[in-house]
């Protein structure tokens, strides 16, 4: 690692560079977002909560976590106790905890944002309790008796985990196949890091798996190494979450210029980098998109020691899918947002230089160049305008997604699907949970006959 | 996981958790979905005689006491007992039972003190099949101006002669239900106990006002601009009620007799507490009253995590274990020192341990132009008000001197030995020591 004296670039060095920041600060940029609460501090914010009646945050989450009555735990001093009621539900409640966009979730609907602004800090609540009955190694939760059953799921990811888990205890064996060398899906690969530091991706899949009866194969692929016609023959059920594994191309010309890379796979190395003053970002980076990747990819590309960033939206502020927390995160930590803009052109001669954007306006819902132009330098353009399904396996669309009803299952009989890569519910950390665990429980009860 | 299944007087119930007699317990509807929500039993609402049942005010029937955050901290009420017909009490108990036979269900009985109000009402009771009877002797409004409830509970000879016909007609446990509003808890105890009652309970609500209308000059809570004295009760009162089962628990004459605590019960910790000073379960009334039957989760899921942690596998293994713990001040340790120490690294300035202790204690602590706080042990007599003013958990700690260090106030060297005042050469009453 380069120490602060010897730096070999800085923000303002041209191009693409590594080393633009000292390990020290990069340190302090990457280091968690919220810091975990101490016990005095999760005591007092657990005072605040009204352990509401029928409580608007549990409907609010996702994954219905009983959060008045874990809170309540929390306030009389029974952590461990408080992690099992957020498990029950959601068996990573500690990712949930450092990644759900509380803001739009339970902390939106929580009574005491209505009356004073200002929530119950759920989210930090739940890391408080998860953190502290993980820290102990403890699985709270044993296997009932084995079933005999052996079941097939797809994608290591958060849906994978959670239907992995549930089957466990219920008594099936799981055999988790994962393209890539390490489980967690984005939780490993595309969260941001300040998120889930200290390696959290890597030690909560572990100790999910810790329940047992459930192996990981990784690096299998599904259409490559396996085929879902074996795995239906091999088990009695197949899930598959395996994520949306394509990227949308921008499609405007100078795309396959070099500097131009998808925000994800930017992510991917970032994740996956022991000493990140070695990762080179651009001086002038500009992010197209307006959801959470977009925002990681630029926050990332500031805290690395880019000058200039911009993300580039096509649409107005409110359009954003991205919350009005994670714009005000991106805003104050130096990044520029830039509304109604769409991507004309990236200029340059064979690595980008600049990017030419218009101005767009709505009219009748559709969006419109108004042929105004501006130009932005730009060594490094990332693509954050969405994931796609990377196959389909021969299944039943809806929109772009694998088709599902409410319990997961798909057009095959015995094939579940559930998380980003099938129908229904947000893209989100949380929501892939949910649908892996309820996937589960319907296989089961499919399975009892 | 630890087992919390409760035998008390031969009832089983599958937790020590009671619902106590009061609103929460008031009807069918209520009973049912306190058990569905988990409660180990209840106590009915207090029954009244036959015929016209009493009127409630029409008016608010609480007060209260808030801490800053409006977290409720103690009620006062003005409730008397049931105002629903005793036959449909009585039938609503029969059904109750009979669906959930896994669990507790005791009646809460107030008729005169009168021996054929008693013969009337028991055998109507017994058929019900409720588990037992608890006798209200504690209602200290409304009830008490008409000879009942308190006016009862503070004559120990009334409560003897009342236990002794609920045994005589009754064929099941009997439990006293005391009042707070008595000099010595231990008279009304012993008196039911040798009335032949299987267990006492307690704490009923304590005589309050809690608050007065400045503008109105009435007390709260206020019936058209007039007010009366309510029954406290609430977390408030959780210290009181300790301190008396703990005489009960220890005192010769009554030590073993069942008991059941009631007085501020809100966490696993509080019922905790109250088994280790010598009760076999607990009953629950304004917790449930501010929270909600589901509170009982927290109570289930806290006391069986501790009860695993320290390796208690039933209610059993740590019922009373406080009770040899708790004595007379003559018989507390005086060869014992101690002196508060301050972690400076965690200490924050405020001061606060200094006002305390300069001006209403020993001006122990110096504070210096720097703000550093310290303690001066030549002045500091252990008494643990800076410990309790600190704003910071574990800042400031109490140290024992070891056995043969000089005890720099005093100029003395610490003795291992345990000498209490009995023997101390200031009291004019000692008794030479061996
Ligand atoms: C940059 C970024 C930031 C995000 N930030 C947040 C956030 O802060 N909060 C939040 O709630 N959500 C966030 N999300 C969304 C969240 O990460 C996803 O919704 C969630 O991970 C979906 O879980 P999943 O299990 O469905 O899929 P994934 O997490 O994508 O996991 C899919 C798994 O399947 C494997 N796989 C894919 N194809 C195959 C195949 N053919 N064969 C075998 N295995 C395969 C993959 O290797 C992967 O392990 C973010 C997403 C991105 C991209
Ligand atoms: C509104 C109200 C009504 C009550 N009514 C009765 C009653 O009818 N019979 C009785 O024995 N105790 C009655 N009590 C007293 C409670 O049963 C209990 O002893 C007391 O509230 C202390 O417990 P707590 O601190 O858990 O509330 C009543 C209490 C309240 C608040
Ligand atoms: S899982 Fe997420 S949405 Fe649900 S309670 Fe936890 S922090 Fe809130
Ligand atoms: S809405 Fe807020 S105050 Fe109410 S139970 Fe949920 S976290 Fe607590
Ligand atoms: S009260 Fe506690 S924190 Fe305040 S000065 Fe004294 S020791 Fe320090």
């Amino acid at each position: 690692m380069i120490d602060d004296g010897v730096l070999m670039n800085s923000p303002y060095t041209p191009g693409i560079a590594a080393q633009r920041l000292g390990s020290d600060e990069l340190a302090k940029n990457f280091a968690d977002l919220h810091a975990p609460l101490d016990r005095h501090e999760a005591m007092v914010a657990a005072d605040r909560c009204y352990f509401c009646h029928d409580a608007p945050c549990i409907t609010a989450c996702p994954t219905d976590i009983d959060i008045p009555l874990f809170i309540r735990q929390i306030a009389t001093d029974t952590p461990e106790a408080a992690a099992k009621t957020i498990f029950d539900m959601n068996i990573l409640g500690g990712m949930c905890a450092r990644v759900c966009p509380t803001e739009d979730l339970c902390e939106e609907a929580c009574v005491r944002e209505l009356a004073e602004g200002k929530p119950v800090e759920i989210g930090r609540l739940q890391r408080y309790a998860t953190d502290t009955l993980m820290a102990k190694g403890e699985m709270p939760f044993t296997r009932a008796p084995s079933t005999g059953h052996k079941i097939a799921v797809v994608g290591a990811g958060p849906a994978g985990l959670s239907c992995a888990h549930r089957l466990a205890v219920l008594g099936h064996d799981v055999v988790v196949f994962d393209a890539m060398p390490k489980p967690g899906g984005l939780n490993e690969y595309g969260i941001a890091a300040y998120k889930s530091t200290e390696d959290f991706a890597a030690r909560e899949a572990e100790w999910l798996c810790s329940i047992g009866g459930i192996e990981i194969r990784n690096e299998m692929v599904l259409g490559r190494d396996i085929a879902l016609d074996d795995l239906e023959k091999d088990f009695s059920a197949v899930f598959l979450g395996m994520g949306l594994g394509g990227v949308n191309a921008l499609s405007v010309e100078g795309d396959d210029k070099g500097g131009v890379e998808d925000a994800v796979s930017f992510i991917r190395t970032l994740r996956q980098s022991d000493d990140l003053s070695a990762l080179p970002v651009g001086r002038n980076v500009v992010v197209i998109g307006g959801g959470m990747t977009a925002v990681d990819a630029a926050v990332q590309s500031k805290l690395l020691g880019a000058d200039n960033v911009t993300i580039a939206y096509r649409r107005g502020r409110d359009a954003m899918s991205a919350s009005r927390y994670e714009q005000d995160l991106a805003a104050s930590s130096g990044v520029k947002l830039l509304f109604n803009v769409m991507p004309r052109a990236i200029h340059g001669n064979g690595t980008s230089a600049e990017i030419e954007l218009e101005y767009t306006s709505t009219e009748g819902g559709t969006l419109k160049g108004t042929g105004e132009t501006i130009r932005l330098p730009a060594d490094q353009v990332f693509r954050a305008i969405g994931q796609t399904l990377h196959s389909d396996e021969g299944l039943t669309l809806e929109g772009r997604k694998i088709a599902v009803n409410e319990t997961g299952r798909t057009s095959r009989v015995g094939v579940w699907a559930g998380g980003d890569c099938a129908s229904g519910g947000d893209d989100l950390t949380v929501t892939a949970v949910a649908e892996g665990r309820d996937a589960a429980m319907d296989i089961h009860a499919s399975l009892q006959g | 996981m630890a087992d919390l299944t409760t035998d008390f007087l031969g009832i089983k119930s599958p937790n020590p958790f009671w619902l106590a007699s009061a609103p929460p317990t008031d009807k069918e509807y209520n009973v049912r979905r306190a058990f569905e929500a988990g409660w180990g039993g209840v106590v009915w609402k207090t029954l009244g005689a036959e015929g016209p049942p009493v009127v409630n005010v029409n008016g608010p029937r609480y007060g209260v006491i808030y801490g800053k955050d409006r977290t409720v901290l103690g009620i006062n009420n003005i409730e008397l007992i049931t105002d629903r017909d005793l036959y449909t009490n009585l039938e609503e108990i029969k059904r109750v039972k009979a669906d959930y036979p896994d669990r507790a269900i005791i009646v809460s009985i107030m008729v005169p003190c009168e021996e054929e109000a008693w013969k009337a009402i028991l055998p109507l009771v017994e058929d019900t099949g409720a588990d037992g009877i608890e006798l209200n002797f504690g209602c200290p409004h409304g009830m008490s101006e008409r000879g009942m409830g308190a006016a009862v509970g503070q004559v120990p000879e009334y409560i003897e002669m009342v236990a002794r016909w609920c045994k005589k007609y009754y064929s099941r446990p009997v439990i006293v239900k005391l009042t707070p509003n008595i000099t010595d808890i231990r008279k009304p105890a012993e008196a039911a106990k040798r009335g032949g009652a299987d267990a006492v309970s307690l704490i009923n609500t304590i005589n309050s006002i809690t608050s007065v209308n400045l503008d109105t000059m009435s007390p709260e809570p206020s019936i058209d601009g007039k007010g009366t004295h309510g029954g406290y009760c609430g977390p408030a009162v959780k210290p009181i009620a300790m301190s008396m089962v703990s005489e009960i628990a220890r005192n010769p004459a009554t030590h073993g007799l069942p008991i059941s605590g009631i007085g501020g019960v809100t966490t696993w910790r509080d019922a905790a507490e109250f088994i280790t000073l010598g009760c076999g379960n607990v009953q629950v009334c304004t917790a449930a009253m501010t929270y909600g039957f589901k509170i009982v989760q927290e109570m289930i899921s806290g006391l069986s995590q501790w009860m695993d942690e320290k390796g208690h596998t039933s209610i059993q293994d740590f019922m009373g274990a406080a009770v040899p713990n708790t004595t007379d001040w003559q018989y507390l340790n005086l060869n014992y020192v101690a002196k508060a120490q301050i972690d400076q690294d965690l200490c924050i300035s405020c001061g606060r341990c200094f006002a305390a202790c300069e001006d209403t204690s020993h001006q122990a602590i110096a504070m210096s132009d720097d703000r550093t706080f310290t303690v001066i042990d030549e002045e500091c007599v252990a008494c643990n008000l800076c410990v309790d003013v600190c704003p910071v958990e574990d800042c400031i700690t109490m140290v024992a001197l070891e056995p043969g260090t000089v005890d720099p106030r005093t100029g003395k060297v610490v003795q291992a030995e345990y000498a209490n005042w009995t023997t101390h050469p200031n009291n004019p009453a000692a008794t030479a020591a061996e």
